[in-house]
C-alpha cells in the first residue's frame, strides 16, 4: 500500500510540474463561473444546483486531459519500463496512478467550494444537497477518471487516450438525452447508464445506494481493463 | 544463497514470427561483471527485459537471486537494479526528489533512506546537480541518475542496458571505475556494442547474435581461442607481380595462407601470412623474402583482437577454427 501511496503521490505532485494542471484549474473554474452566475440572477434562489448542473458536464470534458498521459506518456518515453521492474505488481501501478489523478481532481473540487459558500453569504443555503452533490461529482469523476486511465493503458499516444476517453464520457453522459424519442424500455435501460441520471439525483440530495455502486462498479471495471492492458505487456 | 545470480534456462522470446532470443542458457555467479555483446537487434535488451520481470519469455525461465520470474517476480525486481535502455527518467523531477521517489518504492524510509541517498549521490558524483530537474542535465548526467537509481537499494545483481552510451571518455572511465567496484561483491550484466568497453570492464563475455548466444567466455580466452597469429610483411614493390609474391612466400611450408592486402602504400604491397599451427614464421619469412630478392621493408606478428572474433561470431562467416 506504501508503494501504491508512493505512485500516487510522485504523479499528483507532476501534475504540478507541468501546465496540465493549472490549465485544467483555470478552465473548469472560468467556464463554471460564467454558466453559473449567468443564470443564478435570474431564478433568484440561495441554491447549489445549477452549479452542479454544470459541474457535473464541466468535468466530463475536463477530466479526460488530466488522465491521457498517465500511462501513455510513460509508454511513449519508457519511464514504464523502470516502474513496473520496480518492486510492484501491474495493480499497484494502476491503483497509484488512480489515486494520483484522483487527489488532483479533489483538489479541484474543493477550489469550487467558493461557488456554495458565496451562495451562502447570499441567502440561507441548504448545505445537504451540496454535501451529497460533491459527493455525487467525486463518485462521477472517479468513474470518468478510471474510463481516462483504462484509454491511457491503451496506447502511447497522449491524443489518442484523450479522443477514446472524452468519446467514451461523453457517450455515458449524454444517454438520457435522447430518451423521448426512444421505446420505454430501451429508454429505460439507456437512462439506468447514464452518469447524468445517477449523479443529477445526487445533486438533488438523494444518496441512493444504487447510484453509489453504479460509479463504482464502472470505475471498477475501467481500472480491470487497465490492469490487463499493462499486464498483457509482458506476453506480447 | 548459492552464488549463482542469474540462472537463465532455454530463454525463448518470440514477437509474432520473429524470435528475439532463442534458446539462450547461462549463469553468472556472484562477483561476476559480464558484459552482454552483439550487434543491435540481437536480442541482447530482450534477455534483460526478461530478467528483469518487464516482458515473459516465451519458452524457458530465469532465476534470479534464487527467485523464479515467473512464480515470484516480486522477489527477483527487488533484488536487481536497473537501467534500460536510453535511460528514461521523469524529466520534470528534480535529481534529488526522483532519486527519493525510487528509495521509497524500493522500501527505503527515514533515516535508511537518506543515508543511501547519501552514499549512491557521492558514488556517481551527482552532488553538483542534486537540485536541478533532470530535463535539464546533459546525457552523461542523466546517465548517472539512472546508475543512482539503479543503485540506491544495494541490489546483489546490477543490469544495465548500454550503461556508457553517450558518455564522454572521462565520464565513461568513472563509471566503469564504479561499475568494477561494484562488481567486485555484486553481480553485474552490462550491455554493450563496445568491445574496448568490454576487454577493460567485464571478467567475461557472452556474445549473442540473432538471438542465440554464440561465444561464452573471458576476453583473453576468446582472444586467445581464434587467437592465431598472423604476419605482416610489408615489401618494396619493385615492378613484381602478385603471383611471383605470392609464390615467394607459399614457398614456407609452415604457411596457410598468403594474401595481399589492399591497403597498402604507393611502391609498397602488404602481405598477410597465416601459419599452419601456431609457429612463429618471422624467420621464414626474412629467408623466403632475401632467396626471392625481395626487400622486406617491416614485419610484425599481430593477434586477433575482440573486434575480429566479433565480427566473425556475429557475421556468421567463421573463419576462425575453434
Amino acid at each position: 500500500m506504501r508503494q501504491v501511496l508512493t505512485i500516487g503521490g510522485r504523479q499528483f505532485r507532476s501534475y504540478f510540474n507541468g501546465p496540465v494542471a493549472y490549465i485544467v484549474i483555470c478552465i473548469v473554474m472560468l467556464t463554471l463561473g460564467f454558466f453559473f452566475w449567468k443564470t443564478f440572477f435570474l431564478f433568484s434562489r440561495a441554491s447549489a444546483r445549477e452549479m452542479f448542473r454544470w459541474l457535473g458536464l464541466i468535468m466530463v470534458f475536463a477530466l479526460p486531459a488530466l488522465t491521457m498521459g498517465l500511462l501513455a506518456e510513460e509508454k511513449r518515453t519508457g519511464t514504464i519500463e523502470l516502474l513496473i521492474t520496480m518492486p510492484v505488481t501491474e495493480a499497484q501501478v494502476i491503483l497509484g496512478k488512480f489515486i494520483g489523478v484522483l487527489g488532483l481532481y479533489a483538489v479541484i473540487l474543493a477550489l469550487t467550494v467558493f461557488y456554495p459558500i458565496s451562495v451562502s453569504t447570499l441567502g440561507d443555503l441548504d448545505w445537504g444537497p451540496v454535501l451529497s452533490g460533491y459527493l455525487g461529482l467525486l463518485l462521477q469523476g472517479s468513474a470518468v477518471l478510471a474510463i481516462g486511465l483504462m484509454a491511457s493503458s491503451w496506447t502511447s499516444n497522449q491524443l489518442i487516450a484523450l479522443f477514446v476517453a472524452l468519446t467514451l464520457s461523453v457517450f455515458f453522459w449524454v444517454l438520457d438525452k435522447f430518451l423521448a424519442i426512444l421505446p420505454t424500455n430501451a429508454a429505460s435501460t439507456l437512462e439506468w447508464l447514464s452518469f447524468d441520471h445517477h449523479f443529477q439525483s445526487m445533486a438533488r440530495g438523494v444518496i441512493d445506494l444504487r447510484d453509489v455502486l453504479f460509479f463504482v462498479s464502472v470505475a471498477v471495471f475501467a481500472l480491470a481493463l487497465a490492469f490487463r492492458a499493462l499486464e498483457s505487456r509482458r506476453w506480447s | 544463497m548459492s552464488d549463482v545470480m542469474i540462472d537463465a534456462r532455454d530463454l525463448t522470446k518470440q514477437y509474432g514470427p520473429v524470435t528475439a532470443v532463442k534458446n539462450a542458457t547461462f549463469q553468472v555467479n556472484r562477483g561476476e561483471v559480464v558484459g552482454f555483446l552483439g550487434p543491435n537487434g540481437a536480442g541482447k535488451t530482450t534477455t534483460m527485459k526478461i530478467l528483469t520481470c518487464f516482458i515473459a519469455p516465451s519458452g524457458g525461465t530465469a532465476r534470479v537471486a534464487g527467485a523464479d520470474i515467473f512464480e515470484d517476480p516480486i522477489s527477483v525486481r527487488e533484488a536487481i537494479g536497473y537501467l534500460p535502455e536510453s535511460t528514461p527518467l521523469y524529466t520534470e523531477m528534480l535529481v534529488l526528489e526522483y532519486l527519493e521517489f525510487v528509495g521509497k518504492m524500493r522500501e527505503l524510509r527515514g533515516a535508511g533512506l537518506q543515508a543511501r541517498l547519501r552514499r549512491v549521490v557521492e558514488e556517481t558524483s551527482l552532488g553538483d546537480v542534486i537540485g536541478k530537474s533532470i530535463g535539464e542535465l546533459s546525457k552523461g548526467y542523466r546517465q548517472r541518475v539512472g546508475l543512482a537509481q539503479a543503485l540506491i537499494h544495494e541490489p546483489p545483481v546490477l543490469i544495465l542496458d548500454e550503461p556508457m552510451s553517450g558518455l564522454d571518455p572521462n565520464q565513461a572511465s568513472e563509471i566503469r571505475q564504479l561499475i568494477r567496484e561494484i562488481g567486485r561483491e555484486r553481480t553485474v550484466i552490462l550491455s554493450t556494442h563496445n568491445l574496448a568497453e568490454v576487454q577493460v570492464t567485464c571478467g567475461r563475455v557472452l556474445i549473442i547474435a540473432n538471438g542465440q548466444l554464440v561465444a561464452d567466455d573471458t576476453p583473453e580466452e576468446l582472444a586467445a581461442r581464434a587467437g592465431k597469429p598472423r604476419f605482416v610483411a610489408t615489401i618494396r614493390k619493385d615492378g613484381l607481380s602478385e603471383s611471383a609474391i605470392r609464390d615467394a612466400f607459399s614457398e614456407i611450408i609452415d604457411a596457410q595462407s598468403v594474401k595481399q592486402k589492399t591497403d597498402a602504400a604507393a611502391g609498397e604491397v602488404v602481405v598477410e601470412i597465416v601459419p599452419k599451427g601456431n609457429q612463429d614464421l618471422r624467420a621464414n619469412i626474412f629467408h623466403a623474402a632475401v632467396s626471392a630478392n625481395i626487400v622486406l621493408l617491416g614485419l610484425e606478428q599481430r593477434g586477433e583482437n575482440l573486434e575480429d572474433i566479433f565480427r566473425q561470431l556475429t557475421t556468421g562467416n567463421s573463419g576462425v577454427p575453434s
